[in-house]
């Protein structure tokens, strides 16, 4: 008999997600159904404020992927407005983006998802001599050192371990599936990967502190504005811009001597699964391109990775990027309609309908209808995958040079075929492959910064005419987050925001079935997975979390008719300021 | 980073700081003596983990007497007098006798984020040696079943004694449908009251989970409200921004630690020790404003010249934090010092009240030399109530003779 089971909270991610899966006797998965359970409505707040002020509070939108909803919002008004930012505007963004993508693929390896490969309890077994062999064994895979190859370090980390759960109380690290067969790292290997960890809580802390020298903070920095950047004083001081280049000076050290050596050992001991495309997913893979390479307007720019689409992992053919082939189709998700339009026009009404039933305390989705409160985003009428793999994937088929370097690299070096990337393994090796290119682009982006500002530019900032630019407009800021493509479209009227949508990368990836009952892209890598216990889905934990599931990001509203909503009446606090 | 604590202590111990926080040595010598009694308690429970702090301390490169220096700092930051600081080393050690169960509701985990990057004490330290963290949301390994029985465990084993700190709003409208948890679809209103329940008190950290933050920005679409009009009977401590500044989040344990109670709160329920002086009193750039220099436009001279951000919408002025003092991400920088102004982010409403970059036509700020005369508990108050703030004209006349337009709240 079949197995219906309930995964909720999904945690070591941002947001609420819950995931449903049917396994049949022999423990494959048959179906599977991923529904966010929670809705915050920012785009219905957003409407009728100063398209100036939407940055900051679109940022708010995520936590995590914080800076990318920042510029997006911004750049979408300066492309209503006709605004091109100056060089060093340009450069401090790329900066600050790329710190963020440092910083959020090395968090989620380690704190978010290495969990699912590293049995911690494992690590307390491992001979600290033996894994200092098994450090040099994976780093020596290219050509470096490892990042702690001392036994004395090994073995305090073991006993700062050791203590901690001889307390008898884990905290967080509680009641986790530790010992279930899914795990396959040796002790010496489990070892690694914690100690690794821990090193990781700490540089990621640097990491941020980079983004804070320009962005005044992190999360949720403060600096970015519609035309510009504010952070003159920081980009004016040599210091300011040096202590960014330690930073990821470090972190790329670190990247190469800890994470890339990880991610060869997790694909290794993995490698069956990842052969076997275990994960895999839809196939079919999209980048809105990122990182604007000159000072043209951003949708002209020459971009670090390239837009485009990939269909069925077919790398010989790469189709050009069309915004507005975008659509959102709710058939599945918690809204009126089965609307399937471009996020320019898009109406929808919340329509929440709840769960099926619920048995024995345990509540089930109402699958054969509406799931989720994340809508079906659609590219010419397909589903697609995001992400640093889809960057990869579309930078390779388009034939880019530099990344196709890097991605080659890592594979050579691995000793792996190509087709390893389309599994749940790909997917986080794509990752640490990003974070080493981003840590090389980012030390040339210092230097170049640093250049123009010593040649006299100081200039951060575009002016223009609020009153004229903002009488009718519309624009888009599309790019990538971290984890995929992130796009704000907004539209402006008499100095106020008409209607804002943001179709973003967890809104392409964990959304609900379309309305040809095509799955979603986590839905899709879990069907045909095999689990070794369904009371311990660890298989389903692992997959998931290698799309980087960023779930407050992914559920919005474009808009409300009136106030009226489907199952309430809704009671403004503080008055609507359309 | 001991630089920074030094000047910490130096703004909250110098005389010209405009909270009293001098309760008088009969005040202080009972509470010292409270605060040796609750230490000596907690040292007989059992350990949730034994730790050697110092130990712990020392393996990073920082030696007793820097530890010492951290502590002292902090004392200051609690706003107690310096015969607290070797008690509050000590409490330091004993900080995980206080388990600490963290759930997340309509939430971006900014907060969570912010957590991660803890410089005093270090985010590894807090979450295997400094805290008893028993549940957290984006860190914790179990996922489903076991990380709900994880939860259950954690409230049963603890009850009257863990600190539930509440990161995010709780929608109200739809019958609290708008947010659902655990494999029976709990609505996040239920999870809170069950959670609080049997907690020692709730911290709500950020300004979602205190006021209700963005989701309750106009015009409110899910009925968001904040932990405190959820959550009745039970101690509350709000710990607004956005996100909330890591070292406040460390300062309301410790004191809970030190002392068993929670410590002085305003009236939105904020600690007086993170919460009672505006930014604008320890602006860096509170000299340009006493000067009257202002930047006009981004990038302009005043600029790149550091002046007062006021013009450009700084909202520092009515806005009570001690990010001025203590800074984010190790004292890296903070929102002044790039340039963008304060947007107010702990302040009730300040998503529909302060988040925009022009400044408030009616909130004439005092001349300079008026100094600022109010309370904090004045001034909170006086904002929820009052429709002008009413002081002083200098600032908002030199803005409408300026170049860009200033618009009143009422045109908008």
């Amino acid at each position: 008999m079949s197995k219906h089971v309930v995964i909720d909270p999904i945690t070591r991610i941002e947001g609420h997600l819950r995931i449903e899966a049917v396994i049949d006797d022999n423990n494959v998965i048959q179906e599977a159904y991923s529904s966010s359970t929670m809705f915050r409505g920012i785009e219905e707040i957003l409407k009728g404020r100063d398209p100036r002020d939407c940055g900051l509070l679109a940022m708010r939108i995520c936590g995590v992927c914080t800076g990318t909803h920042y510029q997006r919002s911004i750049e979408a008004v300066e492309h209503a407005f006709n605004v091109t930012i100056p060089k060093n505007a340009r450069l401090v963004r790329n900066l600050m983006q790329g710190g963020l993508y440092i910083h959020d693929h090395i968090v989620h390896f380690y704190h978010l998802h290495a969990l699912d490969w590293v049995d911690i309890t494992k690590a307390l077994e491992a001979d600290p001599k033996k894994t200092v062999e098994e450090a040099q064994k994976w780093a020596k895979l290219s050509g470096q050192r490892p990042w702690n190859a001392s036994e004395d370090n090994y073995a305090a980390v073991q006993e700062r371990v050791t203590k901690y759960v001889k307390q008898g109380r884990l905290g967080i690290f509680g009641n986790a599936y530790w010992g279930s067969k899914a795990y396959k790292l040796t002790p010496e290997q489990n070892l690694i990967g914690l100690s690794h960890y821990l090193d990781a809580l700490e540089l990621q802390r640097e990491v941020a502190k980079a983004q804070a020298i320009f962005g005044g903070k992190n999360p949720h920095p403060q600096s970015i504005v519609v035309g510009g950047v504010t952070c003159v004083q920081d980009i004016k001081n040599p210091v300011r811009v040096a202590e960014f280049k330690d930073i990821i000076q470090k972190a790329l050290k670190f990247t190469k001597q800890a994470y890339l050596p990880d991610v060869y050992m997790a694909g290794t001991m993995y490698a069956d699964e990842a052969l076997e495309g275990v994960g895999g997913g839809l196939g079919n893979f999209m980048s809105y391109g990122d990182f604007n390479l000159d000072d043209l307007p951003f949708y002209n720019s020459a971009k670090l990775f390239p837009s485009g689409i990939v269909m069925n992992k077919d790398l010989s053919k790469v189709y050009e990027l069309d915004q507005t082939k975008i659509t959102e189709d709710v058939t599945h998700a918690w809204y009126e309609g089965t609307t399937n339009k471009h996020p320019y026009d898009g109406v929808t009404d919340p329509k929440y309908t709840g769960f099926r039933e619920k048995k024995d305390g345990i509540a089930y989705l109402d699958t054969e209808n509406k799931y989720s409160w994340i809508k079906s985003p659609l590219y010419d009428d397909e589903r697609m995958e995001v992400g640093p793999l889809a960057r990869m994937v579309v930078a390779v088929a388009k034939g880019d040079e530099r990344i196709s370097k890097y991605v080659t690299k890592f594979l050579k070096n691995g000793n792996l075929p190509t087709k390893v990337l389309f599994s749940t393994v790909g997917r986080t090796a794509a990752r640490a492959i990003e974070t080493e290119l981003m840590c090389d682009v980012l030390i040339e982006w210092c230097d170049e910064l640093a250049a123009n500002v010593a040649s006299g530019d100081l200039s951060t900032w575009t002016e223009f005419d609020f009153d004229k630019v903002a009488k009718d407009a519309q624009g888009f800021g599309m790019a990538e987050a971290p984890r995929g493509s992130l796009g704000h479209w907004v539209k402006i009227k008499d100095g106020k925001v008409i209607n804002y949508q943001a179709v973003v990368p967890s809104t392409w990836n964990a959304a609900p079935k379309d309305y040809k009952g095509r799955l979603g892209a986590y839905e899709a890598s879990l069907v045909g997975t095999k689990v070794v216990n369904p009371d311990e889905p660890l298989e389903i934990i692992r997959t998931v979390h290698s799309f980087d599931p960023c779930i407050a990001c992914a559920v919005h509203i474009v808009d409300t008719k009136g106030k009226e909503l489907a199952v309430y009446k809704v009671d403004p606090v503080g008055g609507c300021r359309a | 980073m001991v630089d920074s604590q030094e000047m910490v202590k130096k703004v909250f111990t110098t005389n010209s700081a405009r909270i009293n926080t001098n309760k008088g040595d009969a005040y202080y010598n009972s509470l010292f003596e409270k605060a040796k009694s609750r230490l000596a308690a907690l040292r007989k429970q059992p350990a949730l983990k034994d730790i050697d702090l110092m130990e712990v301390v020392e393996s990073e490169g920082v030696n007793r007497r820097d530890f010492m220096k951290w502590a002292s700092a902090t004392t200051a930051t609690l706003m107690l007098p310096p015969m607290f600081t070797p008690l509050v080393a000590q409490a330091t050690e004993l900080m995980n006798r206080v388990p600490v169960v963290w759930i997340e509701l309509q939430d971006c985990a900014g907060n969570s984020e912010a957590i991660l990057r803890s410089a005093t004490p270090t985010v590894d330290d807090l979450l295997f040696d400094v805290l008893s963290l028993e549940y957290h949301h984006t860190l914790q390994a179990a996922s489903g079943h076991q990380a709900e029985h994880q939860l259950e465990d954690a409230i049963h084993t603890f009850k009257g004694k863990y600190l539930l700190f509440v990161e995010g709003a709780i929608p109200k409208a739809m019958n609290g449908q708008y947010g659902t948890i655990g494999p029976g679809g709990e609505t996040f209103e239920d999870n809170l009251k069950r959670l609080s329940k049997d907690a020692a008190a709730v911290v709500a950290v950020g300004t979602c989970a205190t006021f209700g933050g963005i989701p309750a920005a106009a015009p409110n679409p899910t009925g968001a409200v904040g932990v405190m009009d959820i959550v009745k009977g039970k101690p509350i401590i709000n710990i607004p921004a956005c996100p909330a500044n890591p070292a406040n989040m460390v300062g309301v344990v410790l004191h809970y630690v030190l002392t068993g109670q929670i410590p002085e709160l305003d009236s939105l329920l904020r600690p007086k020790f993170a919460f009672g002086y505006r930014i604008h009193d320890n602006c860096e750039r509170r000299a340009h404003f006493d000067a009257g220099e202002y930047v006009e436009e981004w990038g302009d001279d005043g600029a790149k010249n550091n002046w007062c951000l006021y013009k450009m919408g700084c909202k520092g002025p009515m806005t009570f934090n001690n990010c001025s003092i203590i800074r984010y991400n190790e004292g890296a920088n903070w929102p002044i010092g790039v340039g963008r102004g304060c947007i107010g982010c702990s302040e009730p409403d300040f998503w529909d009240k302060y988040a925009y970059e022009r400044p408030m036509a009616d909130a004439n700020i005092k001349a300079p030399t008026g100094g600022v005369e109010k309370t904090v508990d004045e001034f909170g108050l006086g904002l929820l109530t009052a429709t002008s703030i009413g002081i002083g004209v200098h600032a908002v006349a030199s803005a409408v003779a300026g170049k860009r337009t200033v618009h009143s709240e009422d045109e908008e």
